[in-house]
């Protein structure tokens, strides 16, 4: 039990890495990596985020939306399948909880909150925390193994994104042909390191 | 010929092609975008759905800005968004059923496209109905072309095939084609638009970035 959660924890972090495998919060992922300290702010927001949205998200289809779950309601609802109203369920449920965990962080932990800063709002329209909902749909996940994978996949993205910061960072210092200077060699240092990731791949624990 | 569309109408349709591409430039919705490289009839169904849900966004957004409230009009705009992602995906569910399932989230994940986001925001919440929706256009025909030449590099090397049909004949099959395995993993779509980046600014050099 324990070592499947375990599992699937690793497996989200390094071998599915929601960046470097699955391109998912990209836009983010390349307009935070120029400077370390943003990035850190940033992975350490999708963690949070990713940890609390796709264990609700998990609640959310198992008594709401899969295919029969209202049965709980009433017999009635027992063939009634609202699985089409995922996409908007789930964004709406992530909207909301980063509003409220920016609002809860405002009060109760406010240098946590000055260190996220800018970042909470921006998450709401980060495909990797969508995509991570979605994911956890398509491959079954029960609620514990939904809370291992959230935590996973937001660490994994904090690794990507703080080891490309760091590149980059270097690469300020080098002679980059004009045209490839910015965005052109960040791709090509993403794909670098996704043939790294690439390494951990078929890793059982 | 007489001209269909003014000036500031036919720069609002065709300046996302080139000159300030969403993805080359604006740097936006690269997410969803890459994953669904790997063969060009997925590309092409996935900048279809892109397509009709930017346009029909922008012109929602457009005809409904003076409506919104401004501190609520993210929720707004990605709820338009989003049932209009739900229709789409009900539609490519019942007609192209086996693309819908291996285009599997990237689909879902078109809500949270930031280039739709993006020119909501920026430019249909300014903008009327008609140059809005051309600008929806515009800029989904920036992303299309990025997308499908992204799609013909790797399925074309990566699998000696276009749309399916073989162009070049692998030795799998008896031919003198060595596929090439990377081109069908994640990192040879980043490689790829990296080049594109630097060939797109080379050619017009006053989109390099300053150091």
């Amino acid at each position: 039990m324990l070592e499947n959660l375990l599992n699937i924890g690793v497996r989200a972090a390094f071998v599915e890495n929601m960046a470097l495998a699955y391109f998912l919060g990209m836009c983010s992922f390349l307009a935070v990596s120029k400077r370390l300290e943003t990035a850190q702010g940033l992975g350490l927001a999708v963690i949070f985020v990713l940890t609390v949205t796709v264990p609700l998200n998990n609640l959310i289809y198992q008594y709401i939306l899969a295919p029969g779950a209202l049965a709980w309601l009433s017999p009635a609802f027992a063939d009634v399948d609202l699985r089409f109203l995922r996409f908007l369920a789930f964004i709406g449920a992530i909207a909301a909880t980063v509003q409220i965990v920016e609002m809860t962080l405002d009060k109760y932990a406010p240098k946590l909150y000055a260190a996220l800063g800018v970042f909470l709002p921006l998450i709401a329209v980060n495909c990797a925390i969508l995509g991570g909902s979605l994911f956890m749909v398509q491959r079954d996940y029960t609620f514990p193994e939904s809370i291992a994978f959230g935590f996973g996949a937001g660490f994994g993205f904090f690794l990507a994104v703080v080891a490309l910061a760091s590149i980059r960072e270097k690469l300020r210092y080098s002679n980059i042909p004009p045209g490839l200077r910015g965005l052109g060699i960040t791709f090509i240092t993403t794909g670098l390191m996704a043939i790294g990731f690439m390494g951990f791949m078929g890793i059982q624990l | 010929m007489p001209k269909v569309l003014s000036r500031k109408e036919r720069e609002t349709l065709l300046d996302p092609l080139f000159n300030n591409n969403p993805i080359a430039l604006q740097v936006l919705g690269i997410c969803s975008a890459l994953a669904v490289t790997v063969r060009m009839d997925m590309a092409l169904i996935m900048c279809l759905a892109v397509t009709c849900v930017m346009t029909i966004s922008n012109v929602a957004v457009s005809i409904l800005r003076h409506g919104i409230p401004s501190h609520i009009r993210v929720i707004v705009q990605l709820t338009i968004i989003a049932s209009l992602v739900i229709i789409t995906d009900q539609v490519l569910e019942a007609f192209v059923y086996e693309i819908s399932q291996e285009l599997s989230v990237f689909v879902g994940l078109i809500i949270t496209n930031c280039i739709i986001m993006g020119r909501a925001e920026a430019f249909a919440m300014q903008n009327g109905p008609v140059l809005s929706a051309l600008d929806g256009f515009g800029n989904a025909l920036g992303y299309s072309v990025i997308l499908m030449g992204v799609a013909f590099f790797r399925e074309l090397f990566g699998m000696g095939t276009l749309f399916n049909v073989t162009v070049l004949h692998t030795v799998a099959d008896g031919g003198w084609y060595p596929t090439n395995g990377l081109m069908v993993l994640a990192p040879a779509a980043f490689f790829i638009i990296g080049f594109f980046i630097w060939a797109i600014r080379e050619w017009k050099p006053e989109q390099v970035e300053a150091e």
